[in-house]
């Protein structure tokens, strides 16, 4: 005779309002989880997939996700004379926020190196790969833009050609991929009048000077010529890939002696961006986590500890009867697990049905929810320990007080 | 056959000045199939001496002898009293007491589960009592869908499921009506006589005295037995 299942027959309402407000602190909890694990993976998704084996970047920086880094053009032929190095790309990354239509899109556009790399290896859910190497991109279906739109960025307009599902930078924002040399027109546009005034104020400089200067004078109100000034910034790294059986850590070394460049392993970026980018955030991810149990504890023992109050009477008449200990702590500890096992049921549904819904990718492994799962059974045994405690001091004598 | 035997029994509350003896040497015995009146005044020392004899309150002093096993010897129990409770002795209160959340029928069967019987022999034990004390037809009902009287022949079947030795009622019938009050008294008779139980009931009510064979009669903590009616 299961007397905890028999006594919530006739409370079933009540019980699964609780179970139900149970439920949402455990997947609050779980959520914490989730979230904290699509920092990391939001994090480490590009470098993930750029598979490169060496990032090389701008001397004493670290690297184009932590901070500014510029790499000089002729780097990436450096790097393919370099013995065990099987490909070197340039690597353009960065965020921009432009208006397009009535929305703000915030976006990280990163550079696909034309024409190895036409984003085929993307994990592609409709559209296809780039097929020019000008204004064509391939844009993460995070951001709300149906194939074949048309986006004005910088002096040209682009065709989404091809949708991702889950590529998002470590900001959590949208990836759309363009060929290297589109992203740094992008990412380096400059408005017109901007180019105007720079022009005007180089001749206006050249005019205040004694050289001979008409070569340069044509050559600077020529449109058609390049301005170091204005030039598409070089890019932000380069990116290398090593023949099959090329020591790694020789590669590594040769490249460390370069005045110009730091070098990192792929782990080594990946540890920076954990380490940059995600650590406070996991750290007060983990601090909420822990109060947000805490809280969770306190509430089921709050709850457990009134249910067993209610059941005063019962307890004392039970134990009147002869009844064992183990029937009273049974009694309590099956109704805090079944009110646990409930809540904890419909914390999975709903982090089931309403976690993909989130903005930010919410991250749940059979590894989360087994850990939240066991910390709601410890969470639910402890609870039910003060309801347990004042079962036992129940004296049966109190039947005979009326 | 001896059911219950108390003997000399000493039980004070209290230190000094608010020090209350509420048994003072008490000694009696109930035989099985007997039932036995326990009256007096409130305060006299009926409840504590009902609550020694269940081995809810153990006294000070004295011996308590169930069915000619000691279980409590100058005050020390011997043995575990919660599993002697369970299984050689009924309750039976002013109120029913029955489990709120349990039906009737489940009330009666708790009894059992208590000590370790479950299964399909249980339905029918308790189905059988319900049938005997009349509310067989009621068992499926919760304790609120029942009458007061109904209640209280429920709890007389929960009290006898365990075939206890011993049936302690604390006025069981403060609560009815005097037609229900005399029904449920000559069925602790009933029960007394067909199921061989010895029945002691602390009660007030003097219309019924008729029903029992021994009445003991306490005040200030000492028994006395003023009649034996049988």
């Amino acid at each position: 005779m299961n007397l905890a299942i028999l006594d919530l027959r006739r409370q079933k309402a009540r019980f699964a309002a609780t179970a139900l407000g149970l439920g949402l602190l455990f997947a609050i909890v779980l959520a914490m989880g989730g979230i904290y694990r699509g920092l990391v993976e939001d994090a480490t998704l590009l470098v993930d997939h750029m598979g490169a084996d060496l990032w090389v970047v701008q001397r004493d920086t670290r690297g184009p996700f932590a901070e500014r880094s510029t790499v000089p053009p002729e780097l990436e032929d450096r790097l393919r004379s370099v013995a065990g190095v099987a490909s070197a790309r340039s690597f353009s990354t960065a965020t921009i926020q432009r208006v397009h239509g009535a929305r703000n899109l915030r976006m990280t556009v990163v550079g696909l190196s034309w024409p190895e790399d036409r984003g085929g290896a993307l994990p592609l859910v409709a559209g296809r790969p780039l097929r020019d190497p000008h204004r064509e991109l391939i844009a993460d279906r995070s951001l709300g833009l149906p194939l074949g739109e048309v986006l004005a960025l910088g002096d040209d307009t682009y065709t989404v050609v091809g949708l991702t599902q889950g590529m998002l930078s470590s900001g959590g924002d949208g990836v759309v991929f363009a060929t290297e040399l589109d992203a740094r027109a992008i990412l380096n546009w400059l408005a017109p009048e901007a180019r105007r005034l720079e022009r005007e104020g180089r001749l206006a400089r050249l005019a205040a000077t004694d050289l001979d200067s008409r070569a340069l004078e044509d050559r600077l109100k020529d449109e058609r010529s390049v301005l170091p000034v204005l030039d598409p910034a070089p890019a932000n790294a380069v990116l290398v890939r090593l023949r099959p059986g090329a020591p790694l850590a020789e590669v590594e070394r040769t490249l460390a002696g370069w005045p110009d460049v730091t070098v990192y392993s792929a782990q080594e970026q990946r540890d920076l961006l954990l380490k940059g980018v995600v650590e406070k955030s996991r750290k007060q991810i983990g601090l909420f986590r822990a109060l947000l149990s805490l809280v969770s504890g306190i509430v089921v023992a709050l709850i457990l500890y009134n249910m067993t109050v209610a059941k005063t009477h019962d307890i004392a008449l039970l134990k009147l009867m002869g009844a064992r200990v183990s029937v009273v702590v049974k009694l309590v500890l099956n109704q805090g697990l079944l009110l646990g096992g409930l809540g904890y049921g419909f914390a999975v549904f709903l982090a089931q049905v309403a976690f993909p819904l989130f903005p930010r990718r919410v991250v749940l492994g059979a590894g989360e929810y087994l850990g939240v799962g066991v910390l709601v059974l410890v969470l639910v045994t402890v609870a039910s320990l003060a309801g347990i405690v004042r079962a036992l001091r129940i004296p049966p004598t109190l039947i005979l007080a009326g | 056959m001896e059911a219950v035997r108390a003997e000399n029994l000493h039980k004070t509350y209290g230190h000094g000045d608010t020090e209350v003896k509420a048994l003072r040497g008490v000694s009696m015995v109930a035989h099985a199939g007997e039932v036995v009146a326990l009256l007096g005044p409130s305060g006299s020392g009926k409840s504590t001496l009902l609550t020694a004899l269940g081995l809810l309150n153990p006294p000070e002093r004295g011996t308590v002898t169930l069915m000619g096993e000691r279980v409590i010897d100058e005050g020390r129990a011997q043995g575990d009293l919660a599993a002697l409770r369970r299984a050689r002795i009924g309750f039976v209160f002013q109120k029913s007491n029955l489990i709120p959340f349990l039906t009737a029928h489940e009330n009666v069967r708790l009894a059992l589960a208590l000590n370790d019987r479950e299964g399909p022999e249980t339905h029918a034990r308790a189905q059988e009592l319900l049938d005997y004390l009349g509310v067989g037809k009621r068992g499926g009902h919760f304790p609120e869908e029942l009458s007061g009287g109904e209640q209280q022949r429920v709890a007389i079947a929960r009290a006898l499921a365990p075939a206890p030795q011993l049936i302690l009622a604390d006025e069981p019938t403060a609560a009815l009506d005097s037609h229900r009050g005399r029904a449920v008294m000559e069925l602790f008779r009933q029960v007394a006589r067909e199921q061989g139980t010895a029945v002691v009931v602390v009660t007030h009510d003097h219309r019924t005295l008729d029903v029992f064979d021994t009445i003991y009669e306490m005040e200030d903590g000492l028994l006395s037995r003023s009649a034996q009616t049988a």
